[in-house]
């Protein structure tokens, strides 16, 4: 028989809950549930990172293979499932009874309570009681980093930092530890974060369901400083906070809150709010003018954005080799600093040490770079505290202050007028939009209109964008992630990477996901404040940094030229390498006794070590050996002498030697040898 | 200190050097290396693991988890002389304890100090050895020795330290 009727090709589908879901190529069963609209627990999954499958609550029954983690099983058309069954449910709430009674259960004093998925599952499971109590003793709080607080007794185990440090910043600052009972996510050898090779970018704590990783809250002083009568408090809002402060006050994710941050900051006492734009608009012009100025110097290959300072530190870290290729502009952040200390006083008829200087930022590791040393003068820091868009929402709270309700301010001159270029530095590609806005403008010699390339628009991990002026091609590349950098990384190592510029970003989507704003947020959330601040930029009267009158007449009465001598001093920078592991004793090799024996160390950091210091180890241990010198001295492999880019390092009696060998070093080992012996 | 333990470290840094590139220094054969390289030192000191991480490319914490996850492995200095004694029920029973006992004040030792500062003896418990027959069990390396009464154990550790005595001097 002959059928008549061609039937359209079925699209699979799948039962859930006794109803028929179709199939749309999810990655797993989990989400094939959520978009089904189920909203089933989870701690451990995230969209951005691998799946773990170790929290089992995202469980359900499928008919014929039984009790199954839905992370972990791929959707196949016919399967049966249900996610409510009541074995399901005891399960759940078993293993939430369970987290509870091994995590300290201070909820009412945790920063994290209001986004707390551990206390927000409890609520919805049903939780009301906790029949099992923990046995381990309390772990203390690591208070070394200067961007977050680890609290280990909150940890659920979920691994969500673990892999978010491993798999998207390519770092792994912390991993799971210990096993059984005593099994633990920790730094390397349970040492805190600021005592690692951790970045500060804070995303660990974005990600964390509990509080056991959160940003280093810095409210207390300034609301000091707000109370002391003395003191005059001003402050500077990065572009990132205001598309994303509303959504802890009632407001969309997005939502420009400008107006009323500066009205609410006003309330709590603040005697003047500006914007970092402005100093972004600064930075443009600077960094284009170095790029310029670099490549008429006949530098060849690709130039590095510094205004992220986990991708600074992540450089300072492990790319000692990339340094020379690192911008020398300060960060917005800090080109704010400098310029507040230097103009405000005298503007605002305040004495120096009564001024009082707060940054508002999307970032964590913000509080990191304003605690560097290049930034505080006398003792003094430029910016006295940085606080994250989840402290302020916390503080205008805490005064209850009711944002939605306030009438909107605007903020302070001059340090408000801003270009829409500067504002779209909180996104990722911003930079670069930014610069290309000055760049063409410059070649041109002001001919070109005012164009946007789009930089900013795209939300993959990395992307480019070339224009051509003049006949000048310029090719940028943006990446955010630091392991997609490191990617990029290679390809400069390689000689194979065509960028003139690269802006790096560590966060996920740029500033916007900053591990500063609200939680919990995902990409979604981050992609709404990104189109946001593009909104305020296409807005904005002014379209690049060169058309802000007020950037213009700074240099006119205060900084001279771009790049010029006073510019140089207030808004740039030098970097250093620094090492992974704090401090430590090094691996003894030779342990002579002798009362005046020389200590020598040769550096076994990673840098040294591709540069053969593990030879220049062995050689000097051997050559001592043999001319029977082993009791006069005191030779140890150590662990970073800071000197990455001119490795290997050997110090003798303290004094470092740079591009050691063996010989070099045994030399300098025996002309120690000699003064102690007064030969 | 004796010429041999003056350059100790050297010997036992050339052998490390020869373990990571016996292994290829091949990020995934990191649990082998990390057994030779206590076979070596007897322990895993921390200096080590670090440079594991960097010979290998890995993350130190990642070195660090995988130490710490197998019971096998051990960060703490451990003597030359390991002395598990067992405490599994037969033992326990078999008067397990007095002999502990005995043998930590010998040896100047508590629960949580368990290596002597000369690196000679390292004492623990361990649950059951496998040799409840003989109970109660001393294993000193790989030597048992059963039904052990604390003066034989403390005996057993006497004619080790008059072994080891001119070496040491
Ligand atoms: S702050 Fe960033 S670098 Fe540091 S542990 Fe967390 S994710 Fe890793
Ligand atoms: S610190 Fe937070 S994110 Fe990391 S494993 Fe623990 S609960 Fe999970
Ligand atoms: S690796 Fe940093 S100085 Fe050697």
């Amino acid at each position: 028989m002959q059928n008549t009727v061609t039937s359209k090709p079925a699209v699979p589908v799948l039962t859930l809950n006794g109803r028929s879901v179709e199939l749309g190529g999810e990655r797993n069963l989990l989400e094939l549930i959520r978009k089904a609209g189920i909203d089933l627990p989870t701690f451990c999954y995230h969209s951005e990172l691998s799946v773990y499958g170790a929290c089992r609550l995202c469980l359900v029954e499928i008919e014929g293979r039984g009790i199954q983690a839905s992370c972990a099983v791929t959707p196949e058309a016919g399967l049966k499932v249900r996610t409510d069954t009541a074995d399901l449910r005891e399960i759940r709430r078993t293993n939430i009874e369970l987290l509870l009674a091994s995590h300290h259960q201070g909820c009412t004093t945790c920063g994290k309570s209001a986004a707390c998925r551990l206390l927000e599952l409890a609520r919805r499971l049903g939780v009301d009681t906790v029949r099992f109590t923990a046995r381990r003793p309390p772990a203390p709080l690591d208070l070394t980093s200067p961007a977050l607080v680890r609290d280990p007794n909150k940890c659920v185990l979920c691994g969500d930092c673990v892999r978010f440090c491993h798999e998207i910043q390519g770092i792994g600052a912390i991993d799971f530890a210990h096993r059984g009972s005593a099994a633990a996510v920790v730094p390397a050898f349970n040492r805190g974060l600021g005592e690692v090779e951790c970045v500060h970018c804070g995303q660990c704590a974005r990600v964390c369901p509990t509080g056991a990783i959160m940003p280093r809250s810095e409210e207390e002083p300034v609301w000091k400083a707000l109370q002391d009568p003395g003191k005059t408090v001003v402050a500077q809002i990065a572009p990132a906070v205001r598309v994303a402060l509303g959504e802890t006050l009632g407001l969309a994710p997005g939502e420009d809150t400008t107006g009323r941050l500066s009205a609410a900051m006003r309330r709590l006492g603040f005697a003047k709010v500006y914007d970092t734009a402005f100093t972004a608009d600064l930075t443009v012009i600077e960094e284009a003018e170095e790029y310029l100025r670099r490549r008429a110097a006949g530098f060849a290959g690709p130039m590095f954005t510094s205004c992220c300072p986990a991708w600074v530190r992540y450089s300072e870290l492990a790319a000692s080799d990339l340094l020379p290729r690192l911008s020398s502009c300060r960060s917005p952040q800090q080109m704010f600093g400098a310029l507040a200390r230097d103009l405000l006083p005298k503007q605002l008829g305040v004495a120096p040490e009564n001024l009082v200087v707060v940054s508002i930022m999307p970032c964590t590791a913000k509080k990191y770079e304003a605690g560097r040393a290049e930034f505080a003068h006398n003792g003094r820091r430029d910016l006295d505290a940085v606080l994250t868009t989840q402290e302020l929402a916390h503080m205008i709270q805490g005064a209850g202050v009711r944002f939605s309700e306030l009438v909107p301010e605007p903020l302070d001159m001059p340090f408000a007028c801003t270009s829409g270029a500067g504002l779209l530095f909180g996104a990722s590609g911003g930079v670069s939009e930014a610069v290309l806005r000055y760049a063409a403008a410059k070649l041109s010699g002001g001919a070109a209109p005012a164009a946007n390339y789009g930089a900013a628009d795209g939300t993959a991990a990395r992307r480019e964008v070339t224009v051509t002026v003049n006949e000048i091609r310029l090719r940028l590349g943006m990446v955010y992630g630091l392991r997609e950098a490191q990617e990029i990384l290679k390809e400069v190592r390689a000689g194979t990477c065509e960028y003139d510029l690269i802006e790096v970003m560590a966060c996920p989507g740029g500033c916007v996901g900053g591990a500063g704003q609200p939680v919990p947020a995902g990409p979604e959330t981050t992609a709404r404040r990104a189109c946001g601040l593009r909104h305020a930029a296409a807005a904005a009267p002014l379209h690049g940094a060169q058309d802000n009158p007020f950037i213009t007449k700074l240099y006119q009465e205060h900084l001279g030229e771009p790049g010029g001598p006073r510019a140089h001093k207030l808004l740039h920078t030098k970097y250093q390498t620094r090492r992974r592991l704090g401090k430590s004793d090094g691996l003894p090799l030779i342990h002579g006794q002798d009362v005046g024996r020389v200590k020598v160390s040769v550096c076994l950091g990673t840098s040294c070590h591709l540069r053969g210091s593990q030879k220049v180890l062995r050689g000097l241990a051997k050559a001592l050996e043999e001319r029977g010198l082993a009791e006069r001295v005191e030779l140890t492999g150590a662990f970073c002498h800071e000197r990455c880019d001119r490795g290997p390092a050997v110090t003798v009696n303290g004094q470092v030697f740079d591009h050691c060998t063996a010989e070099l070093a045994l030399a300098q080992v025996e002309a120690a040898l000699a003064v102690a012996t007064g030969a | 200190m004796s010429a041999a333990a003056t350059i100790k470290g050297s010997r036992q840094f050339d052998a490390a050097c020869a373990i990571l590139d016996r292994f290829g220094r091949n990020p995934t054969r990191l649990i082998p290396i990390l057994q030779a390289l206590q076979e070596e030192y007897r322990y895993l000191p921390g200096e080590l693991l670090a440079y594991v991480a960097t010979a290998l490319g890995v993350p130190p914490a990642r070195v660090y988890g995988v130490a710490t996850f197998y019971a096998h492995f051990t960060l703490a200095p451990r003597g030359k002389y390991v002395i598990r004694l067992c405490d599994g029920t037969a033992c326990h029973v078999k008067n397990s304890i007095p002999i502990l006992e005995a043998l930590r004040q010998r040896l100047g030792l508590t629960a949580e100090r368990k290596t002597t500062p000369d690196l000679l003896f390292t004492v623990e418990t361990v649950s059951c050895l496998g040799a409840c027959g003989l109970a109660p069990v001393v294993v000193i390396n790989d030597q048992v020795h059963g039904q052990v009464t604390p003066e034989h154990a403390v005996a057993l550790v006497e004619e080790i330290i008059a072994r080891e005595k001119p070496a040491a001097a």
